[in-house]
């Protein structure tokens, strides 16, 4: 009983001296036997295929059709450039790619450090890690909905808890999401508090892989808390360090629900509106498909730049 | 390495094609199955239906289905529904009525872009005032012009001309009307009373209603004097209902231009700041979308907000409120109001068997008084609110006879309702590229709710120049 294995194509390539109709028979006998030999990985992968051409790939192919598209009277017909043009034109583009960067920043200022932070902490604890680990992965496991209903609470200026203790202080009031100045940090501070459950537990997983000699020698060297952090944690935990770096780039670039829900989208002046929001907006409020199609496109443009100069960066530095 | 890929190209030709066969056998098969209905339409148009204004024959066998059935929550609602459709087989007993129903609104907007897209709509289905464009575009929609006659609707003559015409582009009928409303000022009578003001006269004037504000936010215990949307689009739409109180206009007669960066324009904007920041009687809490006043002014903690009379029966319904603590007034300023409602399309490849039993019930259930939506002495008896100013889009003999039947059965106090029902303000429709100039306006108005240095001017000029782009790029 050994496991299915799918034959490495050279098993099929012809002997030499034969050739005709009996090498194309033979040839075809070996791909029947080695369809048969590895049906069950097959009957999967046709599985597979089938599940991102329809729910993956026919979108995104589609998707790139639409950014040519108009449709106008009922006749959907080739607009060229026109869809682009439309999206670096509307001011709001702009605006959102503004939003989007700061968000962006915020975001991995707050929730690439928190989390890291929160973990190294988290390591050091002997007993009850257990627990803490739950405590920290809680609120990954509200529903977002919940989440964004506690936060609105807590940042409402009439009743919300922020301004209460800040009123026990005697400090003033902040209109917190409802100020162009504070609304993207207050929303960054909700997203991160909603997902730093998930982050924290993989840096934890990293911290605990680092072998404890490291740290004893770093410790009969003389180092201290910070000194061990920079040259053994942080060396040690680099690759994952990286690795969630660049999802958290494409992810927060990606970001929708929380200033959806937060701010209903655009906050005040539009503060809150992020790329993404733009194309929901242009998509389904709008019914402007094609423009919604083409902002997707720079969107996937400047991810996949993202993607190509990080890769580029990872491979150097490692060389 | 080419022939191998012209093989493959072949290959992939053919096995395109099988698909391509197999799919359009699929479909046949499955319209085979699906649309009994249009077999049974060819068969009798067959038999003298040709002539698009006559009425449907009783005999012939068809089956539509509808948008918008009562879902099971709203049981009152959903047996008058099936009893309408009880008696109108007893005229029709051949056409099958298929219900459709939603969870939430009859019309959300994504999902509505989304059906349109994927031709998902029901043969008759429910869309808003605003929303004929997006579905011309979409070619989602049948041009009945020929079959809605004098014979076919009745009270046709009865109809507002400007309710009909909504559903018109180029001349040609892509529905009809179910419900109209125009906005006005919908009042909390309880704060009105206990803030000293006269309950019975709502504020005709923006002077008025910010006198008015002060004094219902001056009773403390977190209560706003006025309220407004500012986000969601919804802050846009009020933007453009007030703009029209004030007799200003959002877009040109041309439908080419921004029209609000004028002196009405920067009156909307700056008596919300100064309600806002001045005279701290709109509350903290902004950035408010549809359904946020609501809440509020049901609960009593809002004075005074612009509304449609629907919204009270939503308020009371789902909100749990009492008619008696309403009151509306026309809009401030009463030169001119935001007007919209809801109408059903018949889509796109019915057949005309399909169409003329669409416009059959459509008029029973919709179009006829004392029938199906007008039948408010059912309506009172299933305890369904009867008395709200609208829907109203008769005129002459059908609205006096609707009238009529409507004080007679009412289940709340219309008296309430005396300002806004004796002072009509003339309606006015919603601008072209409605939802995109909104989401613009929204940040305006989110602009002098939120900031309290706000620079008028600027967020007008911000404002038209989006417009404006959005104008040049229909």
């Amino acid at each position: 009983m050994s496991a299915p294995t799918l034959s490495p194509r050279k098993a099929t390539r012809p002997r030499p001296g034969h050739s005709g109709p009996a090498r194309r028979d033979s040839a075809r006998e070996e791909f029947l036997r080695a369809v048969r030999r590895n049906i069950s990985a097959h009957g999967f992968l046709i599985g597979a295929v089938l599940c991102f051409s329809l729910f993956s790939w026919y979108p995104m192919v589609r998707e790139f059709i639409l950014a040519f598209q108009k449709n106008e009277d009922g006749k959907t017909t080739w607009a060229g450039w026109s869809n682009l043009t439309y999206v670096f034109n509307d001011p709001a583009f702009w605006q959102a790619w503004r939003n989007t960067l700061l968000f962006t920043v915020l975001a991995l200022l707050l929730g690439f450090l928190v989390p890291f932070v929160i973990a190294v902490v988290l390591n050091e604890f002997r007993h009850g890690q257990g627990y803490l680990r739950l405590l920290v992965y809680l609120p990954v496991m509200l529903p977002p909905v919940a989440s964004v209903l506690l936060f609105k609470y807590f940042y409402d200026p009439g009743y919300g808890l922020f301004n209460r203790i800040l009123a026990i202080f005697h400090l003033p009031e902040q209109q917190w999401l409802q100020d162009t100045t504070t609304s993207m940090l207050s929303v960054v501070i909700a997203a991160t508090w909603m997902n730093m459950g998930g982050a924290t537990l993989i840096y934890l997983a990293a911290l605990q892989g680092i072998p404890g000699e490291l740290y004893e020698a770093a410790e009969l060297d003389g180092a201290g808390l910070l000194r061990k952090i920079w040259h053994v944690t942080i060396p040690q935990t680099r690759l994952i360090l990286s690795l969630l770096l660049l999802m958290q780039i494409i992810a927060t670039m990606q970001v929708f629900t929380e200033p959806f829900l937060l701010t209903n989208g655009a906050g005040p002046e539009g503060s809150t509106t992020t790329v993404v929001y733009l194309i929901y907006q242009y998509a389904f409020n709008f019914n402007n498909y094609g423009s919604a199609a083409a902002l997707g496109l720079v969107l996937l443009v400047v991810l996949a730049g993202f993607s190509a100069v990080y890769v580029r960066l990872s491979r150097s530095s490692e060389d | 390495m080419r022939s191998a890929g012209l093989r493959r190209t072949r290959r992939i030709s053919r096995a395109s094609a099988a698909a391509l066969v197999t799919a359009l056998a699929l479909t046949s098969l499955a319209s085979c199955g699906t649309s009994s209905s249009k077999d049974d339409d060819s068969s009798s148009s067959s038999k003298g239906s040709s002539d698009p204004s006559a009425p449907l024959d009783p005999k012939t066998k068809v089956t539509i289905s509808i948008d918008c059935m009562p879902p099971a929550a709203k049981a009152a609602e959903l047996r008058e529904w099936n009893e309408d459709i009880k008696t109108f087989n007893e005229k029709y007993p051949n056409v099958t009525i298929n219900g459709k129903s939603t969870p939430g609104q009859c019309n959300e907007p994504p999902r509505f872009t989304a059906m349109l897209k994927g031709k998902s709509q029901p043969d008759v289905f429910y869309a808003y005032f605003s929303d004929l464009q997006q579905v011309l575009d979409n070619d989602g929609a049948e041009d009945i012009s020929a079959y809605v006659t004098d014979k076919t609707v009745p009270a046709l003559k009865d109809i507002q001309t400007q309710v009909v015409d909504v559903a018109r582009k180029d001349g040609k009928l892509y529905g009809l009307p179910t419900s109209n409303y125009t906005m006005g000022l919908m009042i909390n009578r309880k704060l009105f009373t206990e803030a000293g003001l006269d309950p019975n006269k709502p504020p005709a004037t923006w002077e008025e209603v910010r006198t008015a504000a002060k004094k219902i936010a001056g009773l403390g215990k977190g209560i706003s004097g006025y309220g407004e949307y500012s986000a969601g689009n919804n802050g846009g739409w009020h933007f453009a209902a007030t703009q029209f109180g004030l007799g200003g206009d959002v877009v040109d007669a041309s439908g080419k231009k921004a029209a609000f960066n004028d002196a009405n324009g920067k009156q909307v904007l700056q008596q919300l700041h100064d309600m806002r920041w001045e005279d701290d009687s709109m509350g903290k809490t902004q950035l408010l979308k549809w359904g946020d006043l609501q809440k509020q002014i049901a609960s009593d903690k809002l004075g005074m907000f612009l509304a449609a009379p629907d919204d009270i029966a939503y308020m009371v319904q789902q909100l749990g409120a009492e008619y008696e603590t309403f009151g509306l007034g026309p809009i401030p300023g009463a030169e001119g109001t935001l007007f919209g409602g809801n109408n059903y399309l018949i889509k796109k490849g019915s057949s005309p068997d399909q169409i003329k039993a669409a416009i059959a019930w459509l008029n029973f259930k919709n179009l006829t008084p004392g029938k199906g939506q007008f039948d408010w002495a059912r309506t009172k008896a299933d305890k369904l609110p009867v008395g709200l100013p609208q829907p109203n889009f008769f005129l002459g003999e059908s609205k006096t006879k609707d009238d009529a039947a409507r004080a007679e059965n009412a289940t709340m106090p219309v008296e309430n309702f005396k300002a806004f029902m004796d002072n009509p303000v003339p309606g006015k429709a919603e601008p072209p590229k409605a939802q995109e100039i909104y989401k613009i306006l929204d940040n305006a108005m989110s602009g002098v709710l939120t900031n309290k240095n706000a620079d008028v001017d600027k967020l007008l000029s911000t404002a038209e120049k989006q417009v404006n782009q959005v104008l040049a790029n229909q």
